[in-house]
């Protein structure tokens, strides 16, 4: 079997560089192959090891796949894609950079909605007067759907939104929002507002590695030790 | 997941004949409604617990669709298009797939293509008729496979209306505690807090506007939110008006002021909910609990009476039925009889049929008028792996 270990990290970003300093502090350097804008890349003193560099959210599919066995990533992006994310993967250790929580924001305008209680209420009330349920626009409708059900809101639906998802309850495509955030304040200029039970996730950047088990005996050590390094 | 072999192909398809034939005799109008429904219509009435687990996608037009995950709102929807008025009597029945996603641990009971059979009685007034004619025919068709054993679990929607109606309450917390009813865990925390703290955000809003509220009517409270939003520079956004904030700001002013709700009556609830027992004995204990309320249950119980008095009628037998006070289904467009023939001790792969009534869905779906319905869907996967089982053993 001369299958190689494959190790994902992102393409690009801060969270590409943290990654990349974080192999190199652990004296296990990142070479690129080819070019300095190419996507692949070796291990210093780790021959059967491939370094791919993919967008943050390929890496978590990859991961669930187990096409990748170690990747770095955001929490959020791992749990959003992978069902049962704890029965597919292991966490290795969270590294501390790229804090930002995912959350539940309403408009500031909605003065009578502090918690999660209120929205259920509200989404009764919605759903009386427009004939329609709230809707939530989000990239996260996996964690959504299992915080609002955890929760007791069922009254909503989820609109998908790929990008500027804060954008969407003032252009009228949506009345609230599930989004990331790290200081809050993009959601403010929205005049949106966090409600004080709506944080749904805590995440971080993670160190990965793939349960499957296709994987021989000497690889898992290898994985083994360089998790150990970093 | 898929357990279809050629037998059982060959069997599924006897039994999709069988129960046709069965329903067409009655005068049930064969129906074909399309598997590919359009999702947004199809979502909206049943919420997003089954969009979770419905097969939702985009075609090149760009319009969202599904695989249908039931066939009664089809069903319905061919009803409102043969009928746009809404006031005809109609009896239909239909065969075939189903969708609904599982998940890789699914036990044989639950593929994600399964086969349905059903009938839906739109429009037939006598409503314990209407209902005991949909039973019966549903405990025909599982009896054609030769399944004799199974259990009949009822509850009784407008039952639990009924009583949190009889209860001196504010209007809204009966709306609130209705919405619960599916979900038994949430319905005791609101219990709860009615009979504490009453509202579910206590100090979390803004303090100086509630105050301003205190002793306002609509009109001034418009107009109080109207200013605090202008001082404050935040715009008006998601669909909500000025009207719909300030009305429920002066129900939380309301709720503060209000009395707790009384322990009384919580614990009659509660009992109530615990009631599950044979139909006669469940019903002695349904007029024990109101009675000791002083409560007026009267039309739901003379329902109740007149229903078992039809299932007697119609043969049914009422020895392996039990009565469940939280029994509903978990589909929240039921409205008050609601029943499900389920094998005992064979938990999810044991629940061979189910319906009820549900009177709301065809207005919601665009009907111009109340349409009174009934409807009964067979597992016809779940019947044949049951029927297979006996045989063998």
């Amino acid at each position: 079997m001369n299958k190689k270990i494959i190790i994902a990290l992102p393409s690009k970003g801060r969270l590409m560089e943290q990654a990349s300093g974080l192999f190199e502090k652990a004296g296990i350097p990142i070479q690129r192959t080819g070019h300095s804008r190419g996507y692949f890349g070796q291990l210093t003193g780790f021959d059967d090891v491939e370094i791919r560099f993919l967008s943050a959210s390929e890496i978590a599919h990859n991961l669930n796949s187990a096409e990748v066995h170690l990747g770095i990533t955001g929490e959020d992006l791992l749990r959003e894609t992978i069902h049962d994310a704890d029965s597919r993967i292991n966490i290795e250790k969270r590294l501390g950079f790229g804090p930002a929580s995912v959350v539940v924001a309403v408009p500031e305008s909605w003065l009578d909605v502090a918690t999660m209680a209120d929205l259920e209420e509200v989404s009764l009330e919605f759903l009386r007067n427009h004939a329609r349920r709230l809707r939530v626009a989000t990239k996260y409708i996996n964690l959504t759907r299992q915080f609002f059900a955890t929760r007791g809101v069922t009254g909503y639906q989820t609109v998908e939104s790929s990008g500027a998802t804060e954008g969407a309850p003032a252009a009228g495509t949506a009345e609230i929002i599930v989004d990331i955030t790290s200081t809050g304040s993009t959601l403010s200029a929205n005049n949106l507002k966090i409600l004080s039970d709506g944080i749904i996730l805590s995440s971080e950047a993670v160190l990965a590695t793939t349960k499957s088990l296709d994987i021989t005996r000497e690889q898992s050590q290898v994985l083994r030790q360089i998790v150990g390094l970093l | 997941m898929s357990y279809r072999t050629p037998e059982n192909l060959e069997a599924l398809t006897n039994a999709q004949d069988r129960i046709l034939k069965l329903f067409v005799n009655l005068d049930y109008v064969h129906v074909a409604p399309e598997i590919i429904q359009p999702a947004e219509v199809f979502l909206s009435q049943s919420g997003e617990a089954m969009r979770q687990r419905t097969y939702v996608f985009t075609d090149h037009l760009g319009l969202e669709l599904c695989l249908r995950p039931d066939v009664t709102i089809p069903a319905c929807r061919i009803y409102l298009k043969r009928n746009p008025q809404a006031d005809q009597l109609a009896r239909y029945c239909y065969v075939g797939p189903a969708f609904r996603f599982q998940s890789e641990d699914a036990g044989p009971g639950q593929p994600r293509e399964f086969e349905q059979a059903g009938v839906e009685l739109l429009m037939r007034d006598d409503k314990e008729a209407a209902e005991a004619e949909v039973l019966a025919l549903g405990i025909s068709a599982i009896e054609t496979a030769g399944i004799r054993d199974f259990t009949i679990k009822f509850g009784d929607l407008s039952l639990f209306a009924d009583l949190i109606d009889g209860f001196d309450m504010p209007e809204r917390w009966r709306d609130r505690l209705k919405h619960q009813f599916w979900r038994h865990a949430a319905l005791d925390d609101l219990l709860v807090q009615l009979a504490g703290t009453k509202t579910t955000s206590d100090g979390l809003y803004d303090q100086t506007l509630v105050n301003q509220l205190r002793d306002c009517d609509q009109t001034n409270a418009i107009d109080i939110v109207d200013t605090y939003l202008a001082q404050n520079n935040i715009p008006v956004v998601g669909r909500r008006s000025v009207g719909d904030i300030a009305r429920r700001l002066l129900d939380h002013v309301a709720d503060i002021e209000a009395k707790p709700l009384d322990e009384n009556i919580v614990s009659t609830i509660k009992a109530y909910l615990a009631i599950t027992d044979g139909p006669q004995q469940a019903l002695a204990k349904i007029k024990a609990v109101a009675n000791a309320a002083d409560i007026d249950l009267s039309t739901a119980l003379g329902a109740f009476e007149r229903r078992l008095e039809l299932f007697g009628q119609r043969k049914i037998n009422l020895d392996r039925a039990v009565f469940s006070a939280q029994f509903g289904r978990n589909l929240e467009y039921y409205t008050g009889f609601v029943f499900q023939l389920e094998m005992p001790g064979q938990g999810i792969a044991g629940q061979l049929a189910g319906g009820g009534r549900y009177d709301n869905l065809l207005s919601g779906l665009g009907a111009p008028r109340p349409v009174p319905a009934v409807g009964c869907a067979i597992h016809l996967d779940r019947l044949l792996n049951c029927a297979s089982g006996l045989k063998s053993s």
